[in-house]
């Protein structure tokens, strides 16, 4: 196969010479895929040429370490590809650099892509300056994964819609488990992650960033609230507040040692692979509780999108093929074949989907998803937010402290964008 | 007696050590033989209970390995002839000549071998695609066709090149090149030897800048293929340590064929100063 | 003969590797010392109009940044405490080779090198089953000795001491031979004079080995430290600087900055404030070393 494709253009060549200027001209589009989906994505690119014989998309796999960087060279090296794949998180960054082709003329004219159809608060991750730059390949957010038996012990049937309610069901857990003498983190908040801490600045109101995201604004009242939460389980040992307690995440979840985890689809695979089987049935997902009376409580919009690059030369054929891997049927299969959730809620009706009851919690959660501040610093940001929740989970600085000191580190990490701020540019 | 036990402790301790060093790698290997799935089962099994082969063959036909090792051999390959003569030039030159500004010249270049190779893969980047040179052999090749380190070796070496040969050769009349053909170079054979394998464990192995560098997949070396097979959720232990085995394969041969001369060179670029 | 044509002839030599080293090396690194006293960034490179020229402001700002102390204090804990580590397996195991009493030499000279020529890529993938917390043989073998399950590379205060012990397995076959050239090279008529005054094992070490390999052993500690101060690729491939930059090396911040967040102006501030670190610990050592000769 692949001594094959050596000798093709060889072989285009001689058909070239033989038949002359006749020959039909055949569109090269290059893809670039990330990690395991940039393999798993070529028998559906194998079809799309099958229905598209004048084109040829050249696959190219990156690995995922090392995504960002090829990106950025490529881009300054003027070697984009045609269409890429793109966490969703990183299109602020690449249309700072007017990398990205806005696609809102195709979107338009297309047959197919219906945007209404898409989780509208993912939608809204691609759209910058009301244009849009990338269409959804695959969705994620986080729910929370948690044991039915052991919420029933402690009196709950239902998983609590709020974060009292998730508190007061902790305690309950923690008693029953102190009785039996036994080891009980009821929610687990790993400390190296800030999902947990921006979900919950969310549902306290947002506003991260202040002077049009020029500064930080993450010692404000609204981030404050969703901290000193966040700081309460690990003040009562709801939460393990270092990582060393929790090496098998798997095991300690068929322990009972974690009740609850916040974490996002991938997971479905795997609770189901490595729970032992005679637990299968007691493990479940809901989605975020709240902090105020709308429930659920509002998650990540993360995910990944399909973008074209400003210097692609086939745009039109570039689009085809965004159109065919974002299409209903195609996601519906790239389910099935990696367990990514499709953009579309349409797709969702689709048996293998509707059938699977822990991905209903994920259909109510991507219904309840807000965007994230749209600027090129923010995965900078929230990455470095991580050490302050180490540092609040360990007692090490106090909640306030903390948070001066983080909007203090932002501050330095936004000073470029102060400057272009104040100087209007 | 007292020698007999002398002898016990060490040889012991050798093979511990020797086993400690040596268990990674065999079990890298006997793992890359078993059924998709086994080496991820706990207790972790120490052999295949059903050594197969599909995992090479999946790098074949799936992963286009071939392609990689192919480019990889042109590469590397092509750094390590080219550099093994520049530097030996160099070094000779460094060595046996007196011109002005030698010393300082020398010293400039050894502490250049202090700066952290990375802060100069934008600016080199940007040269390249300037020069037409990215996604191309020759952009792959051209920053390794000289090395500091090949230049100290070599000067090293040649330092201890006795003068009176080349004065020697001199008298007989011969070219200043033709000294640094028939004199030097014959001489230095077990240096060149082990600087060219340096060199082309070095290429082999390196990974960031191909990947910077080759834009198609198609130009990929076997580093930037076996990267992309390690994943964030990853499944497919058994493929990645088949990958891993083919990557190591070809420079422990050649270091296994030429060690002897491999480990004079080191010692001899290793002991003067 | 006049000096005049050979000195001619050494330029000629020497032009080519130069050229190479000067377009390819030296001019990229003016380049990044330049770019040091910009603020080129991800702004920059999208419109030039948001490039400034800012002095020290890059040089001001790395000691301002909680995190380059992170990378400052883990790259010293990795240089002191891995470059000893490494530097004494390396002796330790050239000691005993060299020893007469040792058996299949080559045999283990072989093996200790192995991890020498192997790829980190390939040695990162092994290592990380090796680490894995829930089904790693280390954990396993571990267990048998009443240890818990060690989350190596996932637990801030175990991760830079996982790194160390990788990157020692990894390159002390190097320093190892280094050292059993030294060896080789000691007279052994020394030893043998000293067998007649009677001196024991122990005092001939003291007394002959030690003292002739010091030129080896200044050799090594120096290529050593310069090496590892440039920690990268160890923790690039295994951690990516984590758990909670617990493994964040100067170098990997500076890639980090550059290409992560392609702050490039600020990330070749760091390369050049390492470059100064690296050069005052080698001043230092050869100070301390001719003071000690004097």
């Amino acid at each position: 196969m692949n001594r094959l494709r050596a000798i093709t253009p060889v072989l285009l060549l001689l058909a070239g010479i033989s038949c002359g200027p006749q020959q039909e001209r055949v569109t090269v589009l290059k893809f670039w895929g990330f990690g395991n989906e940039g393999e798993m994505v070529q028998p559906l690119i194998r079809e799309f040429e099958r229905m598209h014989p004048d084109i040829r998309v050249e696959v190219q796999q990156i690995p995922w370490t090392a995504a960002h960087e090829k990106l950025l060279t490529a881009y300054a090296g003027g070697s984009t590809p045609d269409v890429c794949q793109l966490g969703n998180t990183w299109i602020p960054e690449f249309t700072v650099l007017n990398a990205l082709e806005p696609l809102d003329r195709f979107a338009g004219a297309s047959a197919t892509l219906q945007l209404d159809d898409i989780f509208p608060g993912v939608l809204r991750t691609n759209i910058i300056d009301s244009a849009l730059y990338g269409v959804p390949w695959y969705v994620d957010t986080r729910v929370v994964y948690y044991r039915k038996d052991i919420l029933q012990q402690a009196g709950y049937e239902e998983f609590p819609a709020t974060w009292s309610g998730v508190l007061k069901a902790s305690e309950a857990i923690q008693r029953i488990a102190a009785a039996k003498k036994k080891v009980a983190y009821p929610f687990f908040l790993p400390t190296n992650e800030w999902v947990p801490a921006i979900a919950l600045g969310m549902q306290s109101g947002g506003n991260f960033l202040k002077n049009s995201g020029a500064n930080g604004n993450f010692s404000g009242p609204e981030f404050t609230r969703a901290f000193t939460l966040l700081s309460e389980f690990y003040a009562k040992r709801y939460s393990p507040s270092g990582m060393q307690l929790i090496t098998n995440l798997y095991n300690s979840f068929s322990d009972g040692v974690i009740v609850m985890y916040i974490t996002g689809p991938w997971n479905i695979g795997e609770f189901t692979r490595r729970i032992p089987p005679h637990q299968q049935k007691l493990w479940m997902t809901a989605p975020l509780p709240s902090m105020d009376s709308l429930t659920p409580g509002i998650s990540l919009p993360l995910g990944t999108s399909l973008v074209m690059f400003r210097e692609s030369r086939h745009k039109e054929a570039a689009w085809k093929l965004i159109e065919y891997l974002s299409s209903v049927e195609t996601s519906v299969r790239f389910y099935g074949m990696t367990g990514n959730l499709p953009p579309r809620r349409s797709a969702w009706r689709d048996s293998a989907l509707a059938s699977n009851v822990y991905a209903a919690a994920f259909y109510r959660q991507l219904q309840r998803v807000d965007p994230l501040p749209q600027i090129p610093e923010w995965e900078q940001i929230v990455i470095r937010l991580q050490t302050y929740v180490e540092y609040v989970a360990t007692g090490t600085l106090a909640v306030p402290e903390a948070l001066r000191r983080f909007d203090g580190e932002v501050d330095v990490i936004l000073e470029k964008r102060r400057w272009m701020v104040e100087n209007a540019r | 007696m007292k020698r007999r036990t002398m002898s016990l402790l060490l040889n012991s301790g050798l093979f511990l050590i020797g086993l400690t060093t040596l268990a990674p790698v065999l079990w890298m290997l006997s793992a890359s033989f078993m059924p998709s799935g086994e080496a991820g089962t706990f207790p972790p099994p120490l052999f295949p209970s059903a050594p197969t082969l599909e995992h090479y063959a999946a790098l074949t036909e799936r992963l286009s390995m071939m392609r990689y090792f192919l480019n990889s051999f042109i590469i590397a390959g092509s750094v390590t002839v080219v550099s093994t003569l520049l530097n030996s030039m160099a070094g000779f030159a460094f060595a046996k000549y007196q011109f002005a500004g030698r010393d300082r010249l020398f010293g400039a270049l050894l502490s250049g071998m202090v700066v952290p190779a990375q802060v100069t893969m934008l600016p080199l980047f940007l040269m390249m695609k300037e020069m037409g040179f990215v996604n191309t052999y020759v952009g792959a090749v051209i920053p390794g066709m000289a090395s500091i380190f090949g230049i100290f070796l070599i000067r090293q070496f040649v330092s201890a090149i006795p003068d009176s040969l080349i004065e020697a050769a001199r008298i007989d009349g011969g070219s200043e090149f033709r000294i640094y053909r028939t004199v030097i170079l014959p001489l230095c054979k077990p240096i060149l030897l082990t600087l060219a394998l340096f060199t082309f464990m070095g290429t082999w192995n390196d990974f960031m800048w191909p990947l910077i560098i080759m834009t198609d997949q198609s130009n990929y070396t076997l580093q930037v293929g076996l990267a992309n097979l390690m994943g964030e959720h990853v499944l497919d232990l058994e493929l990645m340590m088949a990958g891993s085995v083919v990557t190591i394969i070809p420079v422990l041969a050649l270091f296994l064929v030429f060690q002897k001369h491999y480990v004079r060179g080191i010692m001899v670029g290793g002991v003067k100063e | 003969m006049n000096a005049a044509p050979r000195a001619a002839a050494a330029w000629i030599f020497l032009s080519p590797a130069l050229a190479v080293i000067g377009i390819f090396f030296v001019l990229p690194v003016l380049a990044a010392f330049a770019l040091s006293f910009t603020d080129f960034d991800i702004y920059a490179l999208g419109n030039w109009d948001y490039f400034r020229f800012v002095g020290f402001q890059n040089y001001v700002r790395i000691f301002e940044t909680p995190l380059f102390w992170t990378a400052l204090r883990n790259t010293f804990y990795f240089v002191l405490a891995g470059g000893p580590l490494s530097v004494a397996v390396s002796l330790g195991t050239a000691l005993m080779l060299h020893s007469k009493l040792a058996r299949f030499r080559t045999f283990y000279r072989t093996v200790f090198f192995l991890p020498v020529v192997s790829s980190l890529i390939a040695v990162a993938i092994i290592w990380r089953y090796l680490y894995h917390p829930a089904h790693g043989l280390l954990n396993y073998a571990l267990s048998f000795a009443g240890i818990g399950p060690v989350d190596w590379l996932g637990d801030t205060a175990v991760a830079m001491p996982a790194i160390i012990v990788m990157a020692v397995w990894k390159n002390f076959g190097y320093n190892m031979l280094i050292f059993l050239a030294g060896l080789q090279n000691i007279p052994d008529d020394l030893y043998e004079a000293a067998h007649l005054d009677g001196a024991s094992g122990w005092q001939q070490f003291r007394s002959i080995t030690l003292p002739m390999l010091k030129p080896t052993t200044v050799f090594v500690v120096m290529i050593t430290v310069i090496g590892y101060f440039q920690l990268f690729a160890e923790p690039y491939v295994m951690t990516q600087g984590g758990p909670l930059n617990s493994t964040t090396s100067i170098v990997y911040l500076m890639y980090e900055q550059g290409f992560r967040w392609w702050s490039m102006g600020f990330a070749a501030a760091i390369a050049f404030v390492l470059f100064a670190i690296i050069l005052a610990f080698t001043l230092v050592q050869m100070l301390l070393q001719r003071s000690v000769k004097r």
